[in-house]
C-alpha cells in the first residue's frame, strides 16, 4: 500500500509497547504504534490494564492509579513526541527478508507496513474458564472487565474465581458494588502477594472457597448460579451468585509470530538473555509476550526501553 | 447529525419514533473501552445517516435504563427497530467487528 519504509513499527500498545514508542520517539525515529483494536474479551489498545482497576505498584504514583488512567498517560506522553498511533491490529507479518512486512486487514493484499526494525509488545490474555456457558453469559453477570462492569452487581453476592494479584484486586474492588464476594481458588495457598493476601483476609466482604473449581454457571439469559466442585470431596455444590469475574492466568499473544519467531513451549517469545533480541535480527519483543516470570507493568515498561534502545542501535549500526 | 444522548425522559420517544433503526450506547465515563468505540460509532453514524441513528445513554445518569434493558456489562449497543430490540452488541470491538456486526442496517 505504501513506498514508505518506517524505521521502527511497534506492535503493542501495554505498558511495554508504549514505552518503546515514547524512547523511540524521543530517540527521532518516528516510530509508528499498532496499537491494537478495542475488545473487552480478547488483546486491546493499552493491553491488560485497561480492563482491570487499581494499580498501587507502579512507582510515581504514591496513592495507586487506575490500571486504564495510567494506560492514557502512557498513550498521552507517547503521542507528545510524535508517535504514530494506529487503531488497528496487525493481521499478518513476514519477517523473512528486510524491509520486514506487516499487514492489517486483508492479508492477500500488498503489506501495510514495511519496516527496518519491529518492535513486538503484543502482550498476554486473559484465560477464560472453557464453559460453553461462557460464551452466552458473558456480559449477562460474566465479566472479564472488573472497573467496567463492577458498577451492575451492586448489592449483589457474586464471585471471583483465582489466586493471583489479579484477582485479589478484582475481589477487593469489587467490594465497593458488591454485598458479598468469594474467592473460589484451586488450592489452599494464594499465589497472590503477601500485602494483597493480608488485605483480602481481612476485608469482612470477602470469602474464600479452597480447593474449589467452577465446574459450570447455571442460567439461561444471566448468571443465576455457580457449580463449584470440592477438589478434595469431589463433591459438587451450587452457590447462588449473580456474578462472575475470571482471573485465573495468562496466555502471550503471539499466534501472529508462528513459524516467525522462535518460542518456548508454552507460547512466550523467546529473546536473548540480555536484550530484547528475538530469532530474527531487527526484530525486538518486550513485555508479557516475552516474560513468564514476572509479568508486571514495570517490568514491561522498563523492557519497552531496551526494546526501543536496541531498535535504535540496531537502525545505527545498520544505516545505510 | 452526530449522537444524541438519551435520559429517562426521551427514551422512548426517541427510540419508537424513528423511521430508522437506532443504536443505543450503554456508556460511562469511567468505562475506557467504552471511550474507545464512541468514536468510532461516530463515523459509523456519520458515514450512514439515512440508515441508522446512534445514541448514547450515560448508565452513571440513567442507571433505571440500564436495568430497564438488563444492561450488566459495557459498552453494550442495542440496536431498535420499530422501536424493538433487534440485536444486542455486548462488549468492546474494534470497527471491523462492528460494521458486520451493524452491516444488515447499513
Amino acid at each position: 500500500m505504501t513506498d514508505t519504509i518506517n524505521d521502527v513499527v511497534i506492535v503493542g500498545s501495554g505498558p511495554a509497547g508504549l514505552t518503546a514508542a515514547i524512547y523511540s520517539a524521543r530517540a527521532g525515529l518516528g516510530p509508528v504504534v499498532l496499537e491494537g483494536e478495542p475488545s473487552s474479551t480478547s488483546d486491546q489498545p493499552g493491553g491488560q490494564l485497561m480492563l482491570t482497576t487499581e494499580v498501587e505498584n507502579y512507582p510515581g504514583f504514591p496513592d495507586g492509579i487506575m490500571g486504564p488512567d495510567l494506560m492514557e498517560n502512557f498513550r498521552n506522553q507517547a503521542l507528545r513526541f510524535g508517535a504514530e498511533i494506529l487503531t488497528v491490529k496487525a493481521s499478518q507479518v513476514d519477517f523473512s527478508e528486510r524491509p520486514f512486512k506487516i499487514w492489517v486487514g486483508d492479508t492477500s493484499a500488498p503489506p501495510t507496513y514495511r519496516a527496518r526494525t519491529v518492535v513486538v509488545a503484543t502482550g498476554a490474555q486473559s484465560l477464560m474458564l472453557g464453559l460453553d456457558a461462557e460464551q452466552r453469559l458473558i456480559g449477562h453477570g460474566l465479566s472479564t472487565c472488573a472497573t467496567c462492569d463492577g458498577f451492575f452487581f451492586r448489592d449483589h453476592e457474586i464471585c471471583v474465581v483465582g489466586g493471583g494479584d489479579s484477582a485479589l484486586e478484582e475481589a477487593l474492588f469489587l467490594t465497593r458494588f458488591a454485598s458479598s464476594v468469594t474467592v473460589i481458588h484451586r488450592r489452599d495457598t494464594l499465589r497472590a502477594s503477601k500485602i494483597m493476601q493480608d488485605r483480602a483476609l481481612a476485608n469482612p466482604k470477602i470469602r474464600f472457597l479452597w480447593n474449589s473449581a467452577v465446574d459450570d454457571i447455571v442460567g439461561e439469559t444471566s448468571v443465576e448460579g455457580v457449580l463449584v466442585r470440592d477438589l478434595v470431596t469431589d463433591h459438587v455444590t451450587q452457590h447462588d451468585f449473580t456474578g462472575i469475574f475470571v482471573a485465573i492466568g495468562h496466555r502471550p499473544n503471539t499466534e501472529l509470530f508462528a513459524g516467525h519467531l522462535a518460542m518456548k513451549d508454552n507460547g512466550y517469545l523467546i529473546t536473548d538473555a540480555k536484550t530484547s533480541a528475538t530469532s530474527v535480527d531487527g526484530v525486538f519483543a518486550c513485555g508479557d509476550v516475552q516474560d513468564d516470570r514476572y509479568r508486571q507493568a514495570i517490568t514491561a515498561a522498563g523492557s519497552g526501553c531496551a526494546a526501543a534502545i536496541d531498535a535504535e542501535r540496531w537502525l545505527e549500526a545498520h544505516a545505510e | 447529525m452526530g449522537i444524541t444522548n438519551l435520559t429517562e425522559a426521551t427514551f422512548s420517544e426517541e427510540v419508537n419514533s424513528s423511521s430508522v433503526p437506532v443504536v443505543v450506547d450503554f456508556w460511562a465515563e469511567w468505562c475506557k473501552p467504552c471511550k474507545m468505540i464512541s468514536p468510532i460509532l461516530e463515523e459509523i453514524a456519520d458515514g450512514n445517516p439515512e440508515k441508522i441513528r446512534v445514541t448514547k445513554v450515560n448508565v452513571d445518569e440513567h442507571p433505571g435504563l440500564a436495568r430497564t434493558y438488563n444492561v450488566q456489562s459495557i459498552p453494550t449497543l442495542i440496536v431498535f427497530k420499530d422501536g424493538q430490540e433487534d440485536l444486542r452488541v455486548i462488549g468492546a470491538k474494534g470497527k471491523p467487528q462492528l460494521l458486520e456486526d451493524l452491516a444488515v442496517y447499513l
